[in-house]
């Protein structure tokens, strides 16, 4: 499994740092998204599908 | 196929907590329906959740207002559309690139990690509010004393307005969303936010704090129009939003007494009960609106270029095919995210993770310290913001064992 984001896309809602943070953070200067793991473990797999589908602006895909 | 057609949108509520019941049928019939805009313009009504988020979604769609019909003539009377144009700054109602600009300079104040860095200074003045409120004896207005204090202080502070002067704008902003206010009247009173803002913009620029307006101006990249704007916005969705949902899910969990006990049985469902009042609530009447810049398919509907869509939010957060079960239960335990109450797209509410806290230490202090709280009149009886772009209840008297 991967993570792919776009932080042209992203507007810094936060919905995925508050679905999964240990995959996702927000960058300090304009809050758009820092992806932590793009191969996340199967643990991981749920929220980080629940991440994209949640993403308000379709920056995150999961492949 | 046929389509359905509405001549008007229903706008008269049943029942205090749910949408209109033809607003309902008119979903479960078609969730992309055709809609009769004020000016005669055959448009789109989207009650579906997930029509409502395709629209939400697609870059094919303006917010800008000058571009939408009018949906309903029945509030402000007919506007024309030279008169709904956008103000520098204000970037709710802006495409890309303007809109990105202006919310990138915002975002990074909003975040996760930075919201959650508030929890403790939110919680102390949910504290200091409730000390307040028990020092009131046995009976008070929760509106007047607790929901709306709590967002208004947590706004204020972080945007670097001083509490004091609320009486220069608090009426303002309510007569801004009041629905029985003329369009005149809401934009003389738009003006006078203005010039409230342009004025604290000069002096922040004098002497700036450690507040977000300061913050703002300090980067030297909006214009000060913009900054002022840009500033009233956040001043605006700061109050009126949260203040409502604490006012209106106060008395949906005291009439839902089995829901109000899993709260306090099992405190830790509080992020899950935040998300579904949320949704079972949606506090707008009706909205967002968009209108579409090019021929662009919803749903398997050809909605075609200089189409307005009014979104249903109330509607979209009820259907059962995004909430199965019974979607019209409050229901504290159900998997409630996904729910569109902050919008969706470019656009979804940038305060959300603020609003968030503030709903989960407010819900959570509030119940904790009077858990006894009751109504003081019969819920009938608790006059209900009908008049209001954004829903609630105008006041909630209610008591408790002194």
């Amino acid at each position: 499994m991967k993570i792919s984001v776009d932080q042209s896309r992203c507007c810094g809602s936060g919905m995925c740092v508050l679905t999964d943070p240990d995959l996702f953070d927000q960058n300090e200067e304009d809050g758009t998204v820092v992806l932590l793991v793009e191969h996340p473990g199967p643990g991981h797999e749920a929220t980080a599908k629940e991440a994209a589908s949640l993403c308000p602006a379709g920056a995150i895909t999961v492949s | 196929m046929t389509e359905l057609i509405s001549d008007e949108l229903p706008i008269t509520r049943q029942h205090p907590f749910d949408p209109p019941a033809e607003v309902t049928e008119i979903r479960d019939k078609a969730r992309m329906s055709r809609l009769r805009f004020a000016d005669g313009h055959l448009g789109w009504l989207a009650t579906g959740h997930h029509q409502v988020r395709e629209v939400l979604a697609s870059p094919k769609f303006t917010n800008d207002p000058a571009r939408h019909h009018q949906s309903d003539a029945r509030f402000q009377g007919e506007v024309p559309p030279e008169r709904r144009k956008v103000e520098p700054g204000m970037f709710l109602s802006q495409d890309p690139p303007d809109h990105t600009r202006l919310r990138r300079m915002l975002q990074g104040q909003f975040t996760v990690r930075r919201m959650n860095q508030l929890a403790e200074w939110i919680g102390t003045i949910v504290d200091d509010q409730l000390a307040h409120l028990r020092s009131l004896g046995g009976r008070a207005d929760l509106v007047k004393e607790f929901a709306m204090p709590v967002p208004s202080l947590v706004i204020c502070a972080i945007l670097g307005v001083d509490y004091d002067e609320r009486h220069r704008f608090q009426e303002d902003t309510a007569k801004m969303l009041s629905l029985d206010s003329t369009f005149d009247e809401a934009m003389a009173a738009i003006q006078r936010v203005q010039a409230f803002m342009r004025e604290l913009i000069a002096r922040k620029k004098e002497n700036p704090g450690d507040d977000m307006i300061s913050d703002l101006i300090a980067t030297g990249e909006p214009t000060d129009e913009e900054a002022s704007n840009m500033a009233m916005l956040l001043l605006l969705a700061g109050h009126e939003t949260t203040a409502n949902m604490l006012g209106l899910g106060t008395f949906t969990l005291l009439q839902h007494p089995d829901q109000l006990k899993v709260l306090k049985d099992e405190p830790e469902v509080i992020d899950n009960a935040v998300e579904e009042l949320m949704r079972y609530l949606s506090i707008i009447h009706f909205g967002p609106v968009r209108t579409a810049t090019e021929d662009v398919e919803i749903d398997g509907h050809l909605i075609k270029a200089g189409d307005t869509v009014l979104m249903h939010v109330p509607a979209a957060n009820r259907d059962p095919e995004k909430f199965p079960g019974n979607p019209d239960e409050l229901d504290l335990r159900r998997p409630a995210s996904g729910h569109v109450a902050f919008g969706h797209g470019i656009h979804q509410c940038l305060g959300q993770q603020l609003a968030r806290i503030e709903m989960r230490i407010g819900f959570s202090r509030l119940f904790q310290e009077f858990p006894d709280l009751r109504l003081d009149v019969d819920p009938e009886e608790v006059p209900l913001r009908t008049d209001m772009g954004i829903y609630g209840v105008h006041s909630l008297p209610v008591a408790w064992s002194a």
